[in-house]
């Protein structure tokens, strides 16, 4: 089947440009790309008005399968990256089994092509079960399909673990992706500590937690010449480290989430534990910094770490609920209102860091608006406006604090591969 | 209580409904004074006494109040309830409002869990402690201890010393003082100071002879000895000499100071015996306040006006 996308403006990251043109889709390709294209057979889809993007990746989700399916399915989390706009992901190992291994990466390999919506990329464990004490077999990783590795949920606490994981994943060129926390810091913290953690008498995960890991993982990475990327950056302190590094010509990249772009630690105030995310939601200056990080390119993608999880793990004492927010289908429509509505990002600047950057990083060919190209396209209306609704999400996981929140520039059509994956219907 | 439903804690109360509770805890108290100390003002209500943390104190208190208004109290501790065998908070809060009760009183380790019970139940609620966030009838009677014993709160300089970090009570005080008017300052060791808590409007203090300086009421909380354990401080000797109020510290306070302490007590290390039994000390009239506050919590809360 082919489609024609119409009268649509192009944002292409890779080619640095915005143009008007046509977009024919035959064969799962992108077919030609040119102005008042006609073609007899072609279902024709309206695009003037809106942003016709590159197909958005994002670097950083859990689907919870295997294992904890009652919060997330690869088929439920692929449907909401679709709604979402992405049209591909790349999915952390901390399931049940852990991704440690070729077999589970095989599995969701296989799970994907049958039941996903989009392109799913696992990223391997570093560690076996993501203790921080074995190597797990990266290379058989590798062969199997993984693109990173990260013992995300979990950070690598051994200095002398991550440093043999560096070096090994730089013998066979992968990038290793680390969740900065020092664990003894954090120490069964529930949030930013600050002011906030003070007045809800919950433990503080200070920022401190944060930044004396990514100081550490700069250092090894230095040392190892290993590919790092951090993930969800949080602090003004991180983003200056990583700043700092980029000046010295490290291989380092770095991303963050649409909620520490635009929440503060005040959004836990009344023990709302769709706000408990890890690493948690911290200050007003932090806020800025990492927005002023985004701007200035120290942080190069925009990742969702999308954590959903069931409605009852989520109704329980603050102290007892776990991390994490429910956000592929809030994502884009935070980094137009947040992020280009108010001038932080030029669109070109936006789409980037959800397409060519994590494409770059993970070292898959998307992200790509030519001809030739993998059909994968994200169309987005930057004129509509919608209020979240947790309750209308595809995604198992509701826990989404945005709950309410009305956002501009949300997406409309999603195509995966030469087909629709998802149509916006109101 | 005129609008509202809940008593969660002192930071969001208005200084009317802190002097409503007063003023009715004061007409408690003469209750609790007579002989015969039983009115039926809450005659055919139900209390439940929820306590996922051992007390015996605060739990006795409140039965003791909900008793002498009459009220049929139950009790549940964590211990002996379905909690043992993993049902949630919400479940077990849903349940026991099932089986007809009008207040919910909660005790509970983790911070925010008595919240989150008003969203779940339309019973009242009660915050017995939750966490290190509040504990408002703790707040309230000392309140009504230091209005009692000095006439007016406001213009008062109170001195709060000890684990500020970790204390429920410390919170409650420094919002119910800051609203009825009085100056608040805490004192403690830098690792057992909460960050920001300067910007509640308290005074900060590492040094408890500059803190305690003309006071006119000084509260010491109770320094737990898992504390030690956790690397806040070094040593009890250590802590008891830079933050034990003893006499002769006691002297730089005003001279008709009060010496205050929620208990339990450690004697000899946060306090002093020869200070806690002083004519200064007015602890032991903390525990017979806590009654007649909580009888005003709970007259006020359960509908007592239409009794």
């Amino acid at each position: 089947m082919k489609l024609l996308i119409k009268g649509g403006t192009l944002i292409s990251p890779d080619q640095k440009k915005i143009f008007s043109a046509d977009v024919l889709i035959a064969d799962g390709k992108i077919a030609v790309l040119s102005n008042n294209l006609e073609t007899d057979g072609a279902v024709i889809i309206d695009a003037a008005g809106k942003l016709v993007l590159p197909g958005l990746i994002d670097l950083h989700a859990h689907l919870r399968e295997p294992g904890f399916e009652d919060s997330e399915t690869i088929a439920t989390g692929t449907m909401a990256a679709a709604r979402g706009g992405f049209t591909s992901l790349a999915c952390m190992p901390n399931t049940d089994p852990v991704a440690d291994n070729s077999s589970v990466i095989a599995f969701i390999l296989k799970k994907a092509r049958q039941e996903g919506k989009v392109n799913v990329f696992p990223i391997g464990a570093i560690t076996v079960g993501s203790k921080g004490e074995e190597l797990a077999e990266m290379a058989g990783l590798k062969e199997a399909g993984a693109v990173a590795f990260s013992d995300d949920g979990r950070c690598v606490s051994n200095a002398a673990i991550m440093f043999r994981a560096m070096q090994y994943a730089r013998m066979i060129n992968m990038p290793v992706i680390d969740h900065c926390e020092d664990t003894s810091l954090s120490d069964r913290g529930a949030m930013h500590e600050g002011y906030y953690s003070t007045l809800l008498g919950l433990k503080g995960i200070p920022a401190a937690a944060e930044e004396v890991i990514i100081a550490r993982d700069l250092i090894l990475a230095g040392d190892t010449g290993c590919r790092l990327h951090i993930a969800h950056v949080s602090t003004a302190g991180s983003v200056q480290l990583i700043r700092q590094a980029k000046d010295r010509g490290l291989k380092v990249t770095a991303e963050a989430t649409p909620h520490h772009f635009t929440l503060t630690d005040r959004e836990v105030a009344g023990y709302d534990t769709s706000a408990k995310v890890n690493p948690p939601l911290r200050t007003q200056e932090d806020v800025n910094a990492v927005r002023q990080g985004l701007r200035d390119g120290t942080i190069d993608v925009i990742a969702t770490d999308h954590a959903p999880h069931a409605r009852e793990k989520k109704e329980v004492e603050f102290d007892n609920a776990p991390f994490g927010i429910s956000g592929l289908e809030t994502a884009v429509g935070l980094v137009w209102t947040e992020l280009v509505n108010t001038g932080i990002l030029s669109p070109l600047d936006a789409v980037e860091k959800m397409t060519t950057n994590p494409a770059r990083i993970l070292g898959i060919s998307k992200g790509i608006l030519a001809e030739g190209a993998d059909a994968d396209l994200t169309v987005i209306d930057p004129a509509l406006t919608e209020k979240v609704d947790p309750a209308r999400f595809v995604s198992k996981g509701r826990n989404n604090p945005f709950a309410g929140r009305m956002l501009a520039g949300i997406p409309v059509l999603t195509i995966v591969g030469g087909k629709i994956v998802f149509e916006y219907a109101g | 209580m005129v609008q509202k439903k809940n008593l969660i804690g002192l930071e969001h109360i208005d200084v009317h409904e802190i002097e409503l509770i007063l003023d009715t805890a004061v007409a408690m108290k003469e209750i609790v004074s007579r002989p015969v100390r039983k009115v039926p003002t809450l005659r055919g209500r139900t209390i439940t006494n929820l306590f996922y943390e051992p007390s015996t104190r605060t739990r006795t208190s409140f039965e003791l109040a909900a008793k002498f208004l009459n009220a049929d109290v139950i009790n549940i501790s964590s211990s002996a309830s379905s909690v043992v065998k993993g049902e949630c908070l919400k479940d077990t809060a849903r349940t026991i409002e099932a089986m007809g009760t009008d207040v919910v009183i909660i005790r509970h380790p983790m911070a925010g869990a008595a919240n989150l019970l008003t969203g779940w139940i339309g019973a009242s609620v009660v915050n017995a402690g939750d966490g290190a966030h509040e504990h408002p009838t703790q707040g309230l009677l000392d309140l009504f201890t230091i209005r009692e014993k000095k006439g007016v709160l406001n213009g008062l300089k109170i001195v709060i010393v000890g684990d500020i970090l970790h204390s429920r009570v410390a919170r409650s005080n420094i919002w119910g003082f800051l609203k009825m008017g009085a100056s608040v300052s805490v004192c403690g060791p830098a690792t057992m100071l909460p960050a920001d808590i300067g910007r509640t409007g308290a005074a900060v203090y590492c040094n408890i002879n500059e803190a305690i300086k003309d006071a006119d009421v000084i509260i010491m909380l109770r320094i737990q000895l898992e504390r030690q354990k956790a690397g806040l401080f070094p040593s009890l000797r250590e802590y008891a000499r830079l933050f034990g109020l003893n006499r002769e510290r006691l002297s730089l306070a005003k001279k008709d100071a009060l010496v205050m302490h929620p208990g339990p007590m450690n004697r000899g290390i946060e306090i002093s015996g020869e200070v806690a039994d002083s004519l200064q000390s007015v602890i032991n009239e903390q525990v017979t306040n806590g009654v007649a506050v909580r009888m005003a919590v709970l007259y006020l809360l359960a509908g007592g006006g239409d009794a």
